[in-house]
């Protein structure tokens, strides 16, 4: 694994990737943005949820637990950005403050989820962890009374957007000469902490601890045996992915202004959760791929959905919307069919698959 | 203690609707070991069904029961064939896939299954007609419906006929067999993939009855009605030991009075800090702790190592 | 072996999303004549083509509401166009674009962002008020006139923009005529409340709490249910441990129907309340029989009162069926982006935003004018009860035009 790595960084021409990956990056905002800044705010969705499921990667693809609340980090993180910068207490301290609380909470909570679970396996673990993702949101939902902390489900408005100084990411302005819409100046804060996780992921990855992942997903006995302590790997693994999560929140809350409960939903875990296998789980650009191709699917859908229709049929024969979540639905049915391990599987995880399934 | 009797009541009717949701998680679990995320929507299918053979026979001469009865066959088999399909298009060629795959294919037959019901049966809320004329009894101070007695019934009844059909009989001679070991049974000359459609088939066909009863226990249906319905009955086989028949039985019925009770006490039990607004959480909660101490549930096997 | 063919796929991957984008996007521009208001082209009688926004979920639990809203604003633009608006000498003919939120906060913007790149005059919407709030942000840079026919959330109207509006009473108001009520007119003491935990329910339930304790009654159950679930034993079995006179909903008529029913099954003869959510012909249909005596208030005057409510309702029955709760308003909210328009005599909402601050117009819900926030002036409130499977008007709270 390792030496296959280094010898596609080293041995083709990195540069060439590298170079034209940048230039991919920094133009993305710009092309989108003359389709409509509609456009933008996808991408900026997306790269936040690349965010979101390369964290969730590292529980599910690494260690391979069955997470079905890691929402509950997301909005641990989103209600801490905006408790501590909106007028609903009156406290408004800067974002390079906020995020790293927010992820040391979000953090807390991953280990407040891992030690009851320890023990548990595969489904078991699932329906936990899908019932702590509810309870963190029924708590945000309710916990307006008797002392009002989350507003409940009437959400936190007005939330300060990102500030560095005067420079407002939500405002649009001009930086060297380059006019920039709110949106656009968000794209590139995600773009850089999106590169963040990638690194952090790619190092943890080859490192020791991703090693003693991989061996307690692949067989927790084993990993044991082999001197692994899994209790504290297992519980990394939650700390690490929920952090991710706190972040991604903090950066919704400012982005959005606003947050409320029902962002959080079950739903929404589900969502992340298939990006990272639609995508190919464990395997970073696949994970990337699968959050790109799951935000953008229903947005494309929804452009493309109406002319479609009328270039098959000549006509509208059923409601767009409706049409446009069933299509959503089969597409996640075709892909797994088609492509059991993912869209884009690492070599390795194919080479397993095609082991077992003699 | 009236009041404690009727929310017992409440509790154990709620908790036979799980349970017959959940027997048709369980079904298919126990035998490949797969959480058929789509059941939910089967069900959903199953009242919209039966509420449309019921409208449209509402008006003819037949016997209100008659008519229930019809009604509830056509949902029977219409889910039958679902069942059947489902497991053709979305499960079968994944068996060998890694163990999250299925769980995407089947997010995403729910989501079109939602859909193609929104496009049938609109997005509107639907009376379902009641058929049964229903009864009022009271007992002790409180107060329970024909209907409640026939949910709890039929859930108890399809239990042990499941258990029978598992433990008695041929084809579930082969399903034991094969969830023990696919290939050792096969070598047995067990045909798997019959005996595999044949758990969807029996799943789906309980997934329509519980429909049925789901729809003429509220006589209310709605093309989302599947996702909480789903996800509740499958907390509850979890609770009971996910694959086992008694299990979903037990784990239905425990979820169904914990909620109840949640709902009913726990304003009481924490001087009013916390209300019935945190009756679901209080239900996650009793799960979490039965799961520390039995990790495969209250009925599970304890070899559970599928990870 | 794999790796080395990465970039260039996220490459090739990339490009041909923000293709398939632009591509896409292109089309509606080139479709429709830009309705840049600006261009005077002074041609004979020409056509201007005046798009006007509507956003409400049209997929997930609340669709059939979203549809229903959208239907409303669809045929208010059909009413405005049958009439040939006339401004600046040009004829109108307005467009809605009709945009799903998913009741998503998230999707919610998405949306909106995408009705201000497509240049629309007015947006109405959106439906939730967890949409609606984080969706105002993005109109109100773009300067785009925004009335939500029913989002009730006081906080949307607070945050201190100018293109907010409302043509719903707030919370506050309707909470207050309602718990009032029950204690006043109907002689209750003990009173029970529930709410569904959505932002809807918990606003309201909490402005009934107030008014029905300053009206010298005891609260004596607060229970609460979630806008999804259908079996509410266990909290109505509590509550009628507590004996109330009168038992009030804040919710929908999807969780009001069983809940009635099941009120009956349980043996509890409190007189049932809701507010607007529950306060319709749906709610008879979900409870059937057991819906006789609710008493429930509505928004705005009774419908049927209005010369014009009484077309509506004829209009919008032929067309799309059975009225579910808040197309009367928006039908109203696209007739008031029209009326200012008339008034400014323009479409563009530089000009004609001060005017929708003015309005003065009687819709299909009543007399409709704002105040400097934007929420409805002096918002009729209208309690109903239903006899024979039919809402009957008891009395009008509020309100300035003449209801009978």
């Amino acid at each position: 694994m390792k030496g296959q790595f280094r010898r596609s960084v080293a041995g083709q021409r990195p540069w060439l990737g590298v170079l034209l990956l940048t230039a991919v990056l920094l133009l993305v905002p710009f092309v989108a943005g003359l389709g409509g800044q509609a456009w933008v705010r996808i991408a900026n969705f997306a790269i936040l949820y690349v965010f979101l499921a390369l964290g969730l990667n590292i529980v599910v693809g690494y260690a391979g637990l069955l997470d079905l609340g890691y929402v509950a980090f997301y909005a641990v993180g989103a209600y801490t950005y905006a408790l501590l910068a909106s007028p609903h207490f009156g406290i408004h301290l800067p974002f390079w403050v906020i995020l790293p609380l927010g992820a040391g909470l979000a953090c807390m909570f991953g280990v407040l989820l891992g030690a009851p679970t320890l023990k548990l396996r595969g489904d078991y673990l699932a329906i936990v962890t899908l019932g702590f993702g509810e309870i963190v949101r029924i708590f945000m939902n309710n916990l307006n009374a008797p002392v009002n902390i989350t507003n409940g489900a009437q959400g936190i408005t007005l939330i300060d957007p990102i500030r560095i100084g005067d420079f407002s990411f939500s405002q649009s302005g001009t930086i060297f000469g380059i006019t920039l819409s709110g949106p656009q100046k968000y794209y590139f804060l995600l773009v850089v902490l999106a590169l963040l996780v990638i690194v952090v992921n790619v190092r943890l990855q080859n490192s020791r601890i991703g090693r003693s992942w991989q061996a307690i997903r692949e067989d927790e006995v084993a990993a044991k045996a082999c001197g692994i302590n899994t209790r504290n790997i297992k519980l990394l693994a939650f700390a690490m992915g929920a952090s991710f999560g706190g972040i991604a929140g903090g950066v919704f809350a400012a982005m959005q202004g606003f947050v409320s409960p029902e962002s959080f939903s079950l739903m929404e875990s589900i969502t992340i959760l298939s990006m990272v296998v639609l995508g190919g789980m464990g395997h970073i650009p696949g994970v990337i791929l699968g959050a790109v191709l799951l935000t953008g699917l229903p947005e494309v859908l929804r452009y493309g959905i109406e002319p479609l229709q009328r270039a098959v049929f000549g006509r509208m024969i059923v409601d767009p919307e409706s049409l446009r979540m069933l299509v959503f639905g089969l597409a996640l049915v075709l892909v797994m069919r088609f492509r059991p391990a993912g869209l884009w599987p690492s070599s390795q995880r194919l080479r397993e698959l095609a082991e077992t399934a003699d | 203690m009236d009041t404690l009797l009727q929310q017992l009541i409440n509790g154990i009717t709620l908790g036979a609707v799980y349970a017959l949701v959940a027997l048709g998680y369980t079904m298919v679990y126990g035998i490949i070991g797969l959480i058929n995320f789509a059941h939910g929507e089967v069900v959903m299918i199953g009242t919209m069904v039966a509420f449309t053979v019921i409208v449209s026979l509402a008006g003819s001469a037949m016997a209100p029961l008659m008519i229930l009865g019809i009604g509830v066959a056509v949902s029977v088999v219409v889910c039958m064939v679902l069942g059947w399909a489902l497991e053709r298009v979305a499960y079968r060629p994944l068996r060998h896939a890694p163990r999250l795959t299925p769980l995407i294919t089947a997010i995403g037959m729910s989501i079109v299954l939602q859909n193609v019901a929104m496009i049938i049966w609109g997005r509107n809320y639907i009376t379902f007609p009641p058929m049964i004329g229903k009864h009022i009894y009271e007992f002790g101070g409180a107060s329970f419906t024909n209907v409640q007695i026939a949910i709890v019934t039929l859930a108890a009844l399809m239990m042990l006929g499941l258990i029978y059909l598992v433990h008695r009989t041929r084809i579930g001679m082969a399903m034991r067999a094969t969830a023990q070991n696919q290939h050792v049974a096969a070598l047995m000359g067990v045909d798997i993939d019959r005996v595999i459609a044949m758990a969807f088939i029996i799943g789906s066909a309980l997934g329509a009855v519980a429909g049925c009863m789901v729809g003429s226990y509220y006589e209310i249906a709605h093309y989302q009605m599947g996702f909480m319905l789903g996800l509740k009955a499958f907390t509850a086989a979890v609770l009971g030991g996910i694959g086992n028949l008694a299990g979903a039985m037990a784990g239905g019925l425990l979820l169904g009075v914990i909620e109840a009770l949640g709902a009913g006490y726990i304003g009481d039990l924490t001087g009013d800090f916390l209300g019935s607004h945190y009756q679901d959480i209080f239900a996650f909660i009793v799960l979490i702790i039965v799961l520390m101490f039995r990790p495969s549930g209250l009925f599970g096997e304890r070899t559970g190592d599928r990870a | 072996m794999n790796h080395v063919r990465m970039p260039g796929v996220v490459v090739v991957l990339a490009a041909s999303l923000a293709i398939v984008g632009c591509g896409k996007k292109e089309e509606p521009k080139a479709a429709a004549p830009a309705p840049a208001p600006a261009a005077a082209a002074p041609a004979a009688k020409p056509e201007v083509v005046v798009k006007i926004g509507h956003v409400a979920p049209l997929t997930g639990p609340i669709a059939h509401l979203g549809k229903d809203n959208e239907n409303g604003a669809r045929l208010a633009v059909d009413d405005a166009n049958a009439k040939k608006v006339e401004i600046d000498g040009k004829v109108i003919k307005f467009e809605l674009l009709g945009e799903d939120d998913q009741a998503d906060p998230k999707t919610g913007t998405v949306v909106a962002q995408k009705l201000v790149d497509a240049k629309v005059a007015g947006v109405v919407g959106h439906l939730n008020s967890g949409t609606t709030i984080p969706a105002s942000a993005i109109y109100n840079q773009a300067g785009v006139p925004q009335i939500s026919p029913s989002a009730t959330n006081p906080k949307y109207t607070q945050q201190g923009f100018n293109t907010t509006f409302r043509v719903m009473a707030n919370d506050i108001q309707q909470g207050s005529v309602v718990g009032t009520y029950a204690v006043k007119d109907m002689g209750a003491k003990k009173v029970a409340i529930i709410d569904d935990r959505t932002a809807y329910g918990q606003g309201l339930a909490d402005e009934v709490e107030k008014a029905a304790k300053a009206a010298g009654a005891t609260v004596v159950a607060r229970e609460f249910t979630n806008d999804k679930a259908t079996d509410f034993k266990a909290i109505l079995t509590k509550i009628k441990a507590k004996n109330p006179d009168v038992i009030f909903l804040g919710g929908m008529d999807a969780v009001g129907g069983p809940m009635l029913k099941q009120m009956r099954e349980l043996g509890i003869k409190a007189k049932f309340t809701t507010g607007d959510g529950g306060c319709t012909p749906e709610l008879v249909k979900l409870a059937g029989a057991a819906s006789e005596g609710v008493i429930c208030t509505q928004a705005g005057l009774p419908v049927d009162k209005l010369p014009n409510g009484q077309k509506f309702v004829e209009d919008f029955t032929k067309k799309y069926g059975q009225i579910q709760i808040y197309s009367p308003y928006s039908y109203d909210a696209v007739m008031v982006l029209v009326d200012s328009m008339k008034r400014a005599n323009s479409t563009d909402p530089v000009k004609y935003l001060p005017e929708v601050g003015k309005t003065s117009y009687d819709g299909v819900t009543g007399k409709i004018e704002f105040d400097e926030k934007g929420d409805i002036k002096n918002g009729a409130i209208t309690v109903f009860e239903i006899k024979d499977g039919k809402l009957a008007t008891l009395k009008t709270e509020g309100g300035t035009a003449s209801a009978k």
